[in-house]
């Protein structure tokens, strides 16, 4: 297993330089001078040398290149040409809003779409089967920002009389706020990695809700959460559903199934225990998949519902040219996706003792 | 097919169907009234917006009618130029091998281990906003998809013998490969473009609500989304109806895209009969 895990390890690497090679290479793509696109009308000659200088741009590419790996490296990507800020410090502050969106979107479709398929394929023609499958090719080929508008209207203006009402927009009701977490552990003059790990779990409300006891507060920023989850989630919900269900047909027509039966194991055995395990590989692999259209998904949502996360601020400093922003961000989302299919490719190895062999 | 088939009859008699031109500011009316209506009793002096006005004051079922053009234009034009590009790379890369084939691939890995909606964004940051641009970032990122395909498909009959005599005959490298190697990816690539259509559909609607891709007033659904998206809980219709056209679209390309596969791949066929 080690070996297998060493060689994935090493097999990601070229992906990885690559992926920076390209969010590097993107932004030096602009056209014309990159101080006038960047400062727009603020660009003079004498601001222009004192940005081109800042930002190292009168460098060669190659030296360019070279610091920003090694930067990245020190977990520095740049500075916000809007905020005068680190990129960094932006990630702590967005990112954890965005990861948990996508999370609680990741296991709400994998519960419900692997449940819908499942009791699809157990009843097979039947008017559920037909059911979920017309539900799962309608999800597929709706837009998310178009179901997070409707889920909105349903639940909060529809519904809002009712126990099932949802708040629209927001992370959390007005007024309220988080305990920075550096106070709460009475932790002062943070630098570097600590800094940014304490100051990301203090911006990842339920967690941070969780470390401080604060159960009312968790509540309600899960309330907060539950439409733009189901918004983010709906796509790769249908698809897994799909696939659990046509995975799972494949499997239970095989002859050890049969053999199970014949050897009299009770059904739930026979499709807990032989058929699911053996279903779950293309369904790890769909699931690994769709964590990038959930990623894309959260990006879209947020600018449904008002959330501070990574996508608001990536449209934000697209429309502002803030390009260390869009850099440092699309980059952050890429690693995220190149590791949840690095975790995808190892459970591989634990679902099928085979691929540990190859 | 039968969607689709509307979708097409929409698409080309759009001007015809139309009651208003779908940039035509109606300066008379009030804006975001409830539809219009005859049948469901609307006044008949009253001139009649079967989806209502938009909060630009322009009739909305116009709107969405004209909308049906620009999307099947994005579908295909986007699909078009991926399906192009790819076939070349992947033919290159597959019929060139060694370390051609191996960088080619390599490129293609590094652009998938991006969400396709995200690097299109990105690309659209650098190209500037705009639709032509969105088109652009939408048919880069659909790319390797078929690249991939193409190269496995030649890659599996490249060394089989029909196509070795025909070399043994004399034939050109080009004519071996259009003529005796590529014809077989077709049915594969018409299955994943189908596909690629649907959410080409869905990428250009989300950068395009962003504000990344079509501009004012373009009749483009994700736009008039994205437009209308403040007016949910006042004027719910101008948003409904944009995205009920957008879902069906999209269902259409994905049906037909799902029927094709199961039509025309010969392994689903025998487990069916089977």
């Amino acid at each position: 297993m080690p070996q297998f895990i060493g060689r994935r390890l090493l097999l990601l690497l070229p992906v990885l330089l690559g992926v920076v090679l390209v969010t590097f290479v993107i932004v030096r793509l602009i056209p014309g001078d990159p101080c006038v696109t960047m400062l727009g009308e603020r660009a003079t000659p004498a601001k222009c040398e004192v940005f081109l200088e800042r930002y190292g741009l009168n460098d060669s590419i190659f030296v360019q290149f070279g610091r920003y790996l090694v930067n990245m490296t020190k977990g520095d990507f740049g500075e916000s040409i809007r905020f005068t800020r680190p990129v960094s410090d932006l990630i702590a502050e967005r990112l954890p809003l965005t990861m948990e969106l996508t999370l609680l979107a990741m296991l709400f479709s994998t519960v419900v779409g692997v449940g819908l398929g499942v009791i699809s394929a157990l009843r097979r023609n039947s008017f559920i089967d037909t059911l979920t499958m017309i539900i799962a090719n309608v999800g597929v080929s709706m837009p998310v920002f178009w179901l997070g508008l409707l889920l909105a209207y349903v639940f909060a203006l529809v519904l809002k009389d009712t126990i099932f009402v949802l708040p629209p927009s927001g992370r959390f009701t007005a007024g309220a706020s988080l305990q920075d977490l550096s106070v709460y552990w009475g932790m002062t003059d943070l630098t570097g990695f600590k800094r940014f790990a304490v100051e990301f779990m203090s911006n990842t409300t339920l967690i941070n809700c969780i470390i401080t006891g604060d159960w009312h507060m968790f509540w309600d920023s899960l309330k907060h959460l539950i439409l733009p989850a189901v918004a983010v989630g709906t796509i790769p919900m249908s698809i897994i559903a799909r696939m659990t269900r046509s995975s799972l047909l494949e499997v239970l027509g095989l002859d050890y199934i049969r053999t199970a039966r014949a050897k009299g194991l009770i059904e739930k055995k026979v499709i807990g225990k032989h058929a699911f395990r053996n279903a779950l590989i293309p369904i790890v692999t769909i699931i690994g998949i769709e964590t990038g259209s959930l990623l894309s998904g959260a990006v879209l949502t947020e600018t449904v519902f008002a959330l501070p996360g990574l996508g608001t601020a990536m449209v934000g400093a697209i429309l502002a040219r803030d390009y260390p922003v869009v850099q440092g961000f699309t980059l952050v989302i890429a690693l995220i996706f190149v590791l949840v299919n690095l975790l995808v490719d190892l459970s591989y190895a634990y679902l099928d003792p085979r691929i540990r062999l190859d | 097919m039968i969607i689709l088939g509307l979708l097409i009859f929409i698409a080309i008699f759009a001007p015809l169907i139309a009651p208003y031109d779908p940039t035509q500011l109606l300066k008379t009316e009030t804006r975001r009234d409830p539809p219009c209506i005859h049948l469901f009793g609307c006044p008949k002096e009253e001139a009649q917006h079967l989806f209502g006005i938009d909060g630009n004051s322009r009739d909305l079922f116009s709107r969405v009618l004209f909308g049906s053009r620009l999307s099947l234009q994005v579908g295909l034009v986007t699909m078009g130029f991926a399906i192009l590009i790819g076939t070349i790379i992947g033919a290159f890369a597959a019929y060139a091998g060694g370390t051609i084939d191996n960088i080619l691939m390599r490129i293609m890995d590094v652009v998938m281990a991006f969400p396709s909606l995200l690097l299109a964004i990105t690309i659209v940051s650098v190209l500037g906003t705009g639709l032509i641009n969105a088109l652009l970032a939408i048919g880069i990122v659909s790319i390797p998809r078929f690249a991939r395909l193409v190269r496995s498909t030649v890659l599996s009959v490249k060394e089989l013998e029909y196509v070795q005599a025909s070399r043994a005959l004399g034939g050109s490298s080009m004519h071996i490969l259009f003529k005796r190697i590529l014809p077989n990816a077709i049915t594969p690539l018409i299955v994943q473009g189908t596909l690629g259509i649907a959410t080409a559909i869905l990428d250009a609607a989300a950068l395009s609500f962003l504000g990344l891709g079509a501009e004012p007033p373009r009749p483009e659904w994700g736009l008039m989304l994205g437009e209308e998206k403040n007016s949910i809980f006042s004027a719910p219709h101008l948003v409904i109806f944009p995205g009920i056209a957008i879902m069906l679209t999209v269902l259409a390309f994905n049906l037909l895209g799902d029927g094709l596969r199961d039509a025309l791949d010969p392994r689903l066929t025998r487990s069916r009969s089977a």
